[in-house]
This record gives structure tokens, C-alpha cells and sequence, in this order.
């Protein structure tokens, strides 16, 4: 049963992200980057990691996204008039280079963890779930955490110094 | 039954797609769309690795709650670059424009 | 359910404290501050950066891990917070007529200078990489956000726009490479994988995670394949900004290179030196090359930095005790010289960047002509600059090392190099100057900024044995 939901939503997510990047309209591109979202936040269902599933669809699917879709419509951007320029070669080693990177994570894999055991270990009922997270973030984790809302605070002044039409 | 090298076999996939993606696209905010694929395909290895491996600690959990807050910040940052130079978009003439190549 | 205490340990992370202290206060007071009383912001910030410079050294030859092992406290951080502190005490100092001139003088530019410098002081000073990624994300947004600082300049923006896709794919990849580090050694924490390399026997898995933080990192630092965004970002930033970036940044980048090379995989040296013998190669040989027909100063500083950021991943190379602390000192006085000769370029202003707008400098303003010959002549390689010292500590320690191919590259690189450096000297002593424009006076921080990075260039050419000392005491065990 856990097999297809995740043979389904793979196929969902890898779908979706390949429409993400082949779509030429900004929009529908953003609006499927969304659906590859929450995608996402099923496969992490299914690793047992509900705080970032909810966090993934809430924070990233929700806030995050509306934000580019917000940006989008905002400037009325329209196809790929707003960009760089690319050249015919630079789009064959886009191919080239993602084929092999493909190539080789896959024996890498293949290779290299057939050493670690993959069963399943007997994983503590609250694996993933708010109370552990807030625990080992308060705990453990304090500093990247505080340093979190330094970052954050770096992009809201970034923000408002870049974007405001009069500093 | 799923095992580990099936998430990181997606994880890849995902990831090469946003190289790919980042590669060959012209626009801008799609280039950033392209980048956050491959932010997520790191988050789906981080969240894979916490139950396959590491089940005691949260370490892989709590990486991929700070690579969400990043992209966030990210996030920002760039769309309000995109905002700033699509300004000087429509007051300048658009055809004089060079965008420094890559 | 019982209470865990975090591990806090104030005391360790106090220069950290103050540079973030000082950043919040320059962001609180710049909308209270109306008109001209604003002019007292960049006093504070230069201010807290020597504050925390003072307790950076008072620091100094203690050995303390705190916050759950995430942040350490020791010689090496420290000896690489000196570089980031002192290259960001020269940008405040000299940035402040220019912002003038610019009409850009903001609070937020200070303040965004101080985050960044916190980011880089958390990347030299931890054992998680949890901390050296948040801490490279922090410097990262915050120079994509000074790049574009020049708001009205349509270059400015772009390389800000271009330096922000190019960073963000970068660290897509770093991610990449610690999530397939995590996968193979269990653990995010350097001392863990340090344990974990000296006894594995299939390292494929580990080595693909390796590769993609050396890519990732190879973009911070802008090694070879990675270089691209470097010419173009460096040209349409505002200069001081450019001297950041050329400066703080790469050290930081380089400081976690040596971590996670030399310290968590110093076992593995053998595997990857090889690759970065070429990288090295490769990346002094074309920054040098392509530098030879720039006629842009900050183009031509920008390959020039490439080609530096090779002759530092040769000190990488040779690796051990010498070849760490080679990398430092190179690192210290490539700051100073590098800020040096950016100084100048400050001076005249954005408009002036063209190689011929130096004609006949000398006859103009004799300090800067020759300060900026002196600058020159370090980073060529003369003796007896700081260049030629840094060099020949990087050279002699990849010799030690049985890496003599590698030095005579080096050498012959640097050979290469003095044609560009000099041609701007001749410029400036030969030519005839241009235009008749009404001479400037040197404004006091400015001056006061270059007489201290002259102070460095000249003090680590000369008398080099007392940082040299400094940068030995500072290495941490390799393995």
C-alpha cells in the first residue's frame, strides 16, 4: 500500500518538476512548482516527518509560492522576455551535464549504500513531530536557530532596501 | 517496500532537473523555480536519511526546517532584485539593454 | 517531560556578539537619525569592528567548544577573524566619501557589511556544517544585497542579479554535497566524519558528497570552472563592495575548505589532492592569462583574484601544518593588499575605471600613485612586499611537500602576472595625464584606511616572522 502511494506521488512530483522547468509561461510554471510541493509533503508523510510536511505545504506551498506568483502577476511578466541571454550550446551541456551527474549519482547509490542497511528501525512514536523538533531546536540546534532569524531579518532589510521606491 | 536508495534515486532525479533547469532557462524567476527543485531535492535526501539512518537524532529533520527558512530569505531577496531591475525595465528602452551574459 | 539546557556559552561567540550588536543598533538608529547627524553611523560601526577585533585577541590561545559542539574556539578561527575584522574595518573606513558621492549614503549599508562579516566569523569558527552553511547563506544574502546597492545603476543590478542566481545555484549544490555527507557518515558534525574517514573502506558515497561541496565552495571562492560570475560581479558592484567581496568572502570561503578538507578529510588527502592540483593549475593559469587583455582596473582585479584564489588552493594541495598556515598568511595579506589597491579605485569614483583614466596618476596625486605602485608590486610578487612573502611561503611549503611541478607552475604564473600589474604602473608614471580636472582632496578616513593597509603590506613583506609565528600557532592539528 505505502509502495504505490509513493510509486504515485513520485510520479506526480518528477512529472510535475519536469513541467515546472519545459513550461515557457512564468505562471503555470510557478502554479506546478506548487503541485511538486505538495507532492513533497506527502513523500514526507511518508518518512514519518509530519511537522515538515504541514511545514512544507503551509511555509513553502503556501507562503513562499505565493510570493513568486504575487511577483509574477505583479510585473505582468510574459514568456521568456526577462532574462539572459543564452546561447544553443550552453542548452546541449544543460542536457549533457545533467545526464551524467544523473548517471553517476545512480551508481553512486548503488554502489555506496548497499552497505548501509536499509530496514526499518523501530523509530520513537513522536519521530517528527512538533514536540521532538521544537525540543532538539531549542536544545541542540540553538544557535543555527537563532542564526535563522538573523538570516531572516538580512532578507527583510535586503527587501525593503532593494524594492522601495524611495530609501 | 520502500527503501532508502528508491528516495534518493527521486532526490536525483529532482536535482538534475534543476540543474537542468537552471542551465537552459532565460527568465529569471524561473532559473530561481529551477533552484528551489534542487533545495527540495536536497530536503527529501536530509528527511531520508533522518529515518533510514539516523532515527535517534533529528539531525536530517531539523536541516531541512533551516534549507526551508533559507529558501524563504532566498526567496526574498530575489524577488525584490527581479522588482528592482524590471523598474529600470520600463524606463529604459528594453532593447537597449545587455544583460551581462553567462 | 524534563528540561534540557541548551549549551550556552556567551563568553566564546563575544566578537560575534558585538559585530551583531553593532549591526542592530546602526539598523535601529538610521530612522531615528535625521539629516546630518547620520554621519556619526559609519563611526559606530567602524567602532564596533575594532572592539571586536580587541576581543578577538583577548581570545587569543584558548581552546573552548560550546553550543552542542557547534562553535568552536580556536587559534585558526581566530587568526581568520582577524582577516575578516581588518577587511572590513578598510571597506567602513573608505567607503564613507564614496557612499557620499554615490548619494547612497544609508544606514542598512553599514549594517548589511556587519551581517555579512558575522556570517563569515560563524563560517571560520564551526565544526557543524548545519553553522557553515547558515553562516555562508548570511554573508551570501547580504553581499547579493550590496552589490545592487547602486539602485539606480542598471549594472549595478544586474550583477547583483546575476551574482545572486549564480550563488543560490551554488548552494544548491553545497546542500546536495552535505546531505550526501550526512547520508554516508551519519552525522552533519566535523569531528564525527573526521572519525568516520579514518576508517572507511568504500568512500565512492562520500567522495560524491565531497565533490559537491567542492563545487559549491568553488563558486565562494571562485576557483576555475566555477569563475564566470566573478568579472562581470566585481565590475558592476560598488567598488568598496568589490573589495569586500574579492577579500572577506573568499577567506571565509577558503577557512571552511580547510575544515572540511584538511580537518575532517585530512586522511583522504591522497584522493583528493589530485583533483585539486588541477583546479589549482587551472585556475592560476586562466585568471592570469585572461587578465593579460583587460583594460577595465576591476575586470583586471577580478581575474587578478581568480589567480590568487589559485595560488592559495596551492598551499591546499600541499597540505600539513605549513601548507595550512601558508594559505592564512596568504589570505592576510592579499586582504591588505587587495583592499589596498581597491582603496584607490574608490577614490576616483565610479566613472573612472578604464586603465587609461590612470595616465600620468603619479604627477597628480603622488601618495596614491605610488601607494597604488606599492599595491601593485604585492600582488605581482616583489619583494619587499607582503606579495612576494605570501608567495613564497605557499611555493616553499608546496616544495616541502614534494609538489615541485606545482611551485614551478606557480612561479612561472606569477611571472606572467607582473606584465599586468606593471603595464597599470607604467600607465600611471609614463602617460600624460588626461584631463585638467580640479585636483581632490584626500578625505581623512580614507587616507587613513590606506595608510593602514600600506602599514600591512609593507609589515607582512618585511618583517613577516611575527604573524608568520601567528598563523603557525593558529593551525589546528590536521587529523
Amino acid at each position: 500500500m505505502q509502495f504505490f502511494i509513493f510509486l504515485i506521488v513520485s510520479i506526480i512530483l518528477v512529472v510535475a518538476s519536469i513541467l515546472v522547468i519545459v513550461q515557457r509561461n512564468p505562471v503555470v510554471s510557478a502554479l506546478f512548482l506548487i503541485a511538486a510541493l505538495c507532492a513533497q509533503a506527502i513523500l514526507y508523510l511518508l518518512l514519518n516527518a509530519t511537522f515538515l510536511a504541514v511545514i512544507q505545504i503551509i511555509v513553502y506551498a503556501g507562503a513562499i509560492m505565493v510570493l513568486f506568483l504575487f511577483v509574477i502577476m505583479l510585473l505582468n511578466l510574459r514568456k521568456d522576455e526577462f532574462g539572459f541571454e543564452k546561447r544553443k550550446a550552453q542548452r546541449f551541456f544543460g542536457i549533457l551535464f545533467a545526464i551524467l551527474l544523473l548517471v553517476e549519482l545512480g551508481v553512486v547509490i548503488k554502489i555506496g549504500l548497499s552497505k548501509i542497511p536499509s530496514t526499518e528501525f523501530s523509530l520513537d512514536p513522536d519521530f517528527g513531530g512538533v514536540q521532538s523538533i521544537g525540543k532538539a531546536l531549542f536544545t541542540d540546534y540553538l544557535l543555527p536557530f537563532e542564526l535563522t532569524s538573523v538570516l531572516l531579518l538580512v532578507a527583510m532589510v535586503g527587501a525593503i532596501v532593494l524594492a522601495k521606491k524611495k530609501l | 517496500m520502500i527503501t532508502l536508495n528508491h528516495y534518493l534515486a527521486l532526490a536525483s532525479i529532482l536535482f538534475c532537473i534543476g540543474i537542468y533547469g537552471v542551465l537552459t532557462r532565460r527568465n529569471a524567476i524561473s532559473v530561481l523555480m529551477s533552484i528551489e527543485l534542487m533545495f527540495n531535492a536536497a530536503n527529501i535526501n536530509f528527511i531520508a536519511f533522518s529515518k533510514f539512518i539516523t532515527p535517534v537524532f533529528l539531525t536530517g529533520q531539523v536541516f531541512a526546517v533551516f534549507v526551508i527558512t533559507i529558501a524563504a530569505a532566498e526567496a526574498t531577496v530575489a524577488l525584490a532584485i527581479v522588482i528592482l531591475i524590471y523598474r529600470h525595465h520600463k524606463e529604459i528602452n528594453v532593447d537597449k539593454i545587455n544583460f551581462l551574459k553567462w | 517531560m524534563s528540561w534540557l539546557t541548551p549549551d550556552i556559552n556567551f563568553k566564546i561567540i563575544s566578537p560575534e556578539l558585538i559585530i551583531l550588536i553593532v549591526a542592530l543598533l546602526v539598523l535601529i538608529l538610521e530612522p531615528l537619525l535625521k539629516g546630518r547627524s547620520k554621519n556619526i553611523l559609519p563611526h559606530i560601526s567602524w567602532i564596533g569592528v575594532a572592539l571586536a577585533l580587541v576581543s578577538v585577541i583577548t581570545l587569543w590561545n584558548r581552546e573552548e567548544l560550546g553550543f552542542n559542539q557547534m562553535f568552536i574556539l580556536d587559534n585558526f578561527s581566530c587568526f581568520f577573524k582577524i582577516i575578516f575584522l581588518s577587511g572590513t574595518l578598510l571597506v567602513i573606513l573608505s567607503s564613507i566619501s564614496y557612499l557620499k558621492e554615490e548619494k547612497i549614503f544609508h544606514g542598512e549599508y553599514f549594517s548589511l557589511i556587519l551581517f555579512a562579516t558575522f556570517g563569515m566569523m560563524l563560517m571560520a569558527s564551526s565544526l557543524n556544517l548545519i553553522v557553515i552553511f547558515l553562516g555562508l547563506e548570511i554573508m551570501s544574502l547580504c553581499l547579493y544585497i550590496l552589490a545592487g546597492f547602486r539602485r539606480y545603476d542598471l549594472k549595478s543590478n544586474e550583477s547583483s542579479m546575476k551574482y545572486f542566481l549564480i550563488g543560490a545555484f551554488a548552494s544548491g549544490f553545497l546542500l546536495y554535497g552535505i546531505a550526501m555527507l550526512y547520508g554516508a557518515t551519519n552525522s552533519t558534525n566535523l569531528k564525527e566524519i573526521l572519525i568516520f574517514t579514518q576508517g572507511f573502506e568504500n568512500p565512492l558515497f562520500l567522495f560524491i558528497g565531497l565533490g559537491l561541496i567542492l563545487v559549491g565552495l568553488g563558486f565562494k571562492i571562485a576557483s576555475f570552472p566555477f569563475h564566470m560570475w566573478v568579472p562581470d560581479v566585481y565590475e558592476g558592484a560598488p567598488t568598496p563592495i568589490t573589495a569586500f567581496i574579492s577579500s572577506g568572502p573568499k577567506a571565509a570561503g577558503f577557512s571552511a575548505l580547510l575544515r572540511i578538507l584538511l580537518f575532517a578529510f585530512g586522511s583522504l588527502h591522497i584522493d583528493w589532492s589530485f583533483v585539486l592540483w588541477i583546479l589549482a593549475v587551472l585556475t592560476m593559469s586562466f585568471g592570469n592569462v585572461i587578465a593579460l587583455s583587460q583594460t577595465n582596473i576591476k575586470r583586471l582585479l577580478a581575474y587578478s583574484s581568480i589567480a590568487h584564489a589559485g595560488y592559495v588552493l596551492v598551499a591546499l594541495v600541499a597540505g600539513g601544518d605549513s601548507g595550512i598556515s601558508s594559505a592564512m598568511f596568504y589570505l592576510l595579506a592579499y586582504t591588505f593588499m587587495n583592499i589596498g589597491a581597491f582603496i584607490i579605485i574608490i577614490f576616483l569614483g565610479e566613472k573612472k575605471v578604464n586603465l587609461d583614466d590612470y595616465s600620468g596618476l603619479v604627477t597628480k596625486y603622488p601618495i596614491l600613485g605610488i601607494t597604488l605602485a606599492l599595491f601593485m608590486f604585492s600582488l605581482a610578487g616583489f619583494p619587499p612586499t607582503s606579495g612576494f612573502m605570501a608567495k613564497f611561503y605557499v611555493f616553499s611549503s608546496a616544495i616541502k611537500s614534494g609538489y615541485t611541478g606545482l611551485a614551478i607552475i606557480g612561479v612561472l604564473n606569477s611571472f606572467v602576472s607582473v606584465y599586468y600589474y606593471l603595464r597599470v604602473v607604467v600607465i600611471m608614471f609614463m602617460r600624460a595625464p588626461v584631463d585638467e580636472v580640479q585636483k581632490v582632496p584626500i578625505p581623512f578616513f580614507l587616507g587613513l584606511a590606506l595608510l593602514f593597509s600600506v602599514w600591512g603590506t609593507l609589515h607582512l613583506g618585511i618583517l613577516p616572522q611575527s604573524f608568520l609565528t601567528l598563523a603557525q600557532n593558529s593551525i589546528f592539528s590536521p587529523f
